[in-house]
């Protein structure tokens, strides 16, 4: 134990006296939460709309001031030139395009079907979508409205209507700030993690130290535990550290068992750090670590679900996600924050993230060797 | 001349004598190329929703039977009561709540209107989002089958859509290109990050340093065989992009070929920078990775789009270089466009690439005094 001890001892001391690694391991995770969390937001706004108004009626202008009523689209350029307006979408002047035919109003008020062109820029596919059902909804309502004047005045029906009211629980005005701190959070914490620990060992070897360590009685299980601890305690001091952060700068709510997310981070922590000593057993240079982990953690990050729904991956993917602990902390840090999700809901994630990192643990012991 | 060539020959060697980085370096983009091109996308499929079902009606089980049949749900629970609502989220393997009133379908036939309440997961925003805007649609659609069969021509205006660069709206479109930017960028700079501190470090620096050769040409012998292993990464990815997923080329492939080097060029002489300005090689790989992954990731209009981030940052992604080369390889592959379109972006890259070379050269000689 005393042993352990002292080698912990040596890899703080080490760690601490570097000073560009001391300032980067807390540095970089601070800077980026302040300057990367308010950054994003998927809400779909300011839609560009270029509209070609052939009709030029009553109707058609009613049409375009409900378009420029609503929050979703702003009205960038009306035209008669068809050409114009395919222009302006291929050079990204505009997301959507709405084609007004002629006597548009006339048959609009004689009850007369009427097609109208609607065109969008559709290479980001979600957002072509959204705006495309922003646009019917719309559209919809303004026909309701025609219909239900053409009603009064003549024959007497009835629409039937459902509607809708919606609710947004855990976050209800949407605040994109809770949702990306704790994926940022992890993020950081993860390349933390596997970068430090890793490149540690590399390091020892590519400069020669890792024999002086090796000829030592220290014992395998001895030198993989004094590897570890450092690093997971920086991981945990950085998770503390952007919580804090997010509470003060962004006032994010905390609605879980604090206590239950740090025992789960430590869990987490120890999987991503035998992964660490695992592969930098696999690696001879510290160019060959850097790699590798850029490979695995963007893997890793882009497939946890930390950006874009993990449901509306492939199914191959989704499996794959039961060994990837990162999906892992990914899902239980929302959860227990956002929500307050207790013990039994994320049960089974706290067994799989054990089982994760009892088996990096052992790779890692396994493949370490102290002869040469 | 012929000094520098010796010098290119010799990186040439310390390159390629390390098979094993080799293999990593061809086989990331490659890998990853394949994996985020068909498992990353932002729609959503699957979803996991759940029913309170107050009235049990006709028209309740009809709607819930027509969410069930899109691809977009999957029904995961029949709720009995409210109560068992906030359980259900906290499972966390529902997205929503669909909540039909007392005398659902009566209300619709004899009053002529009823209410649903949708509640979402807000924990996840973007899923929130799209899971109700998806759900009104389905409702919509359904009412006007349902409104359809009882009275005639209720719907006056036909809207239709026209997708125009991606009919099939495949998020592959979007992603594919955007994961070749920040795969390229990210390789290159984490390449030529350690080809300088690695020489401080194991002192050969200091070799180099009495050698007649000039700072710029270290620095450009340190690139160029980064600069034509990238090349082969660059067609390997392009090739799998068009065979697996389809992309087509739609415009000229001389000019994104010559407008991805360019993009290379920006990446490994951004590492060079970040290399003369580190005094070891793990303050080098910390800064590639680290200061690099995020920023790309979330600044560059990769997955969240520029467009809707608020004020200031769509200033500050303006000096993300991915951000840019992203419009241009979305405009030539997809869009097909000529260089007039991305003229503006084609510049903009030129002059990151002078100042990252500049400053790598006003920082290395200082190291030479």
């Amino acid at each position: 134990m005393r042993t352990i001890l002292y080698l912990i001892r040596k890899e703080f001391i080490q760690i601490f006296r570097n000073k560009f690694l001391s300032k980067a391991i807390f540095g970089i995770p601070i800077v980026q939460i302040v300057i990367l969390v308010p950054a994003v937001t998927f809400e779909i706004k300011n839609i560009e709309l270029c509209i070609v108004d052939m009709d030029m009626s009553a109707e058609s202008r009613q049409l375009i001031s409900k378009l420029q009523g609503s929050d979703f689209f702003l009205l960038k350029h009306t035209t008669f030139d068809e050409k114009e307006a395919d222009d302006m979408l291929h050079a990204d002047k505009c997301d959507m395009i709405l084609h007004i035919p002629e006597n548009f109003g006339r048959n609009v008020v004689r009850e007369e079907k009427e097609k109208l062109m609607v065109v969008a820029n559709a290479i980001n596919a979600t957002s072509a979508q959204l705006a495309w059902a922003y646009m019917r909804g719309i559209l919809q309502d303004y026909n309701s409205e025609l219909k239900v004047r053409s009603m009064q005045s003549n024959t007497p029906g009835r629409l039937s209507l459902i509607e809708t009211t919606n609710r947004f629980w855990y976050n209800p005005s949407l605040n994109y700030k809770y949702y990306m701190l704790p994926g940022i959070l992890v993020i950081l914490v993860t390349a933390i993690g596997l970068l430090l620990a890793g490149l540690n060992v590399v390091r020892e070897k590519e400069i020669g130290t890792i024999e002086q360590l090796n000829v030592t009685p220290i014992r395998k299980y001895q030198f993989i535990t004094a590897k570890l601890v450092p690093f997971l305690v920086i991981g945990l001091v950085d998770l503390a550290f952007g919580l804090v952060l997010g509470k003060i700068l962004f006032n994010i709510p905390f609605n879980g068992s604090i206590a239950m997310l740090f025992l789960f981070a430590a869990f987490y922590l120890i999987a991503v750090l035998g992964l660490a000593l695992f592969l930098s057993t696999l690696s001879s240079t510290q160019q060959q670590y850097l790699f590798v982990v850029f490979f695995v953690l963007m893997i890793f990050v882009l497939m946890s679900g930390i950006f874009t729904p993990e449901e509306s991956m492939p199914l191959w993917a989704r499996r794959f996600n039961i060994i990837n602990p990162t999906a892992y902390f990914m899902r239980v840090i929302r959860m227990v924050m956002l929500k307050g999700s207790g013990f039994a809901d994320v049960f089974q994630d706290v067994r799989g993230i054990i089982i994760i990192g009892i088996a990096t643990i052992s790779l890692a012991i396994w493949r370490y060797r102290k002869t040469v | 001349m012929n000094r520098f060539l010796g010098f290119v020959k010799k990186e040439f060697m310390h390159i390629f004598r390390d098979i094993r980085t080799l293999v990593i370096l061809f086989g990331i983009p490659a890998a990853q190329i394949l994996i985020f091109g068909f498992a990353v996308r932002t729609d959503i499929k699957n979803a996991g929703i759940a029913v309170l079902d107050r009235s049990k009606d006709e028209i309740s089980t009809g709607l819930v039977s027509r969410l069930e049949s899109s691809d977009f749900f999957i029904l995961k629970q029949s709720l009995e009561s409210g109560a068992q609502i906030d359980p259900a989220f906290k499972k966390g393997d529902i997205k929503a709540v669909l909540i039909f009133e007392d005398n659902f379908g009566k209300r619709l036939l004899n009053e002529g209107s009823a209410n649903i309440e949708i509640i979402a997961d807000g924990s996840e925003p973007n899923v929130a989002n799209l899971v109700t805007s998806y759900t009104r649609a389905i409702i919509s659609d359904y009412m006007i089958d349902y409104n359809g069969a009882m009275a005639e021509g209720a719907l006056v205006i036909e809207p239709e859509i026209k997708m125009y660069y991606n009919p099939n709206l495949e998020s592959q479109y979007m992603f594919v290109p955007g994961v070749i930017t920040i795969i390229l960028v990210l390789i290159c700079a984490l390449m030529t990050s350690v080809a300088i501190t690695r020489e401080k470090e194991f002192g050969t620096m200091e070799v180099l340093l009495v050698s007649p050769l000039k700072p710029i040409h270290i620095i450009l012998g340190k690139v160029t065989p980064y600069f034509i292993l990238s090349l082969i990464d660059l067609i390997i990815i392009l090739f799998l992009s068009w065979l697996v997923f389809d992309i087509p080329i739609k415009g000229s492939l001389v000019l994104l070929m010559l407008e991805s080097m360019l993009y290379i060029m920006l990446g490994l002489s951004l590492g060079i920078m970040i290399s003369t300005m580190s005094k070891t090689m793990q303050q080098a790989m910390f800064t590639s990775l680290l200061g690099l992954m995020l920023p790309t990731i979330i600044l560059s209009g990769f997955i969240f789009p520029v467009e809707y981030m608020p004020g200031i940052y769509s200033w500050l992604s303006m000096i993300i270089p991915p951000r840019w080369f992203v419009t241009i390889i979305k405009d030539i592959m997809i869009k097909g466009t000529g260089f007039t379109f991305v003229w503006k972006e084609t510049l903009i890259l030129f002059i990151m690439t002078l100042v990252f070379i500049t400053i790598s050269t006003l920082k290395f000689k200082k190291r030479l005094e």
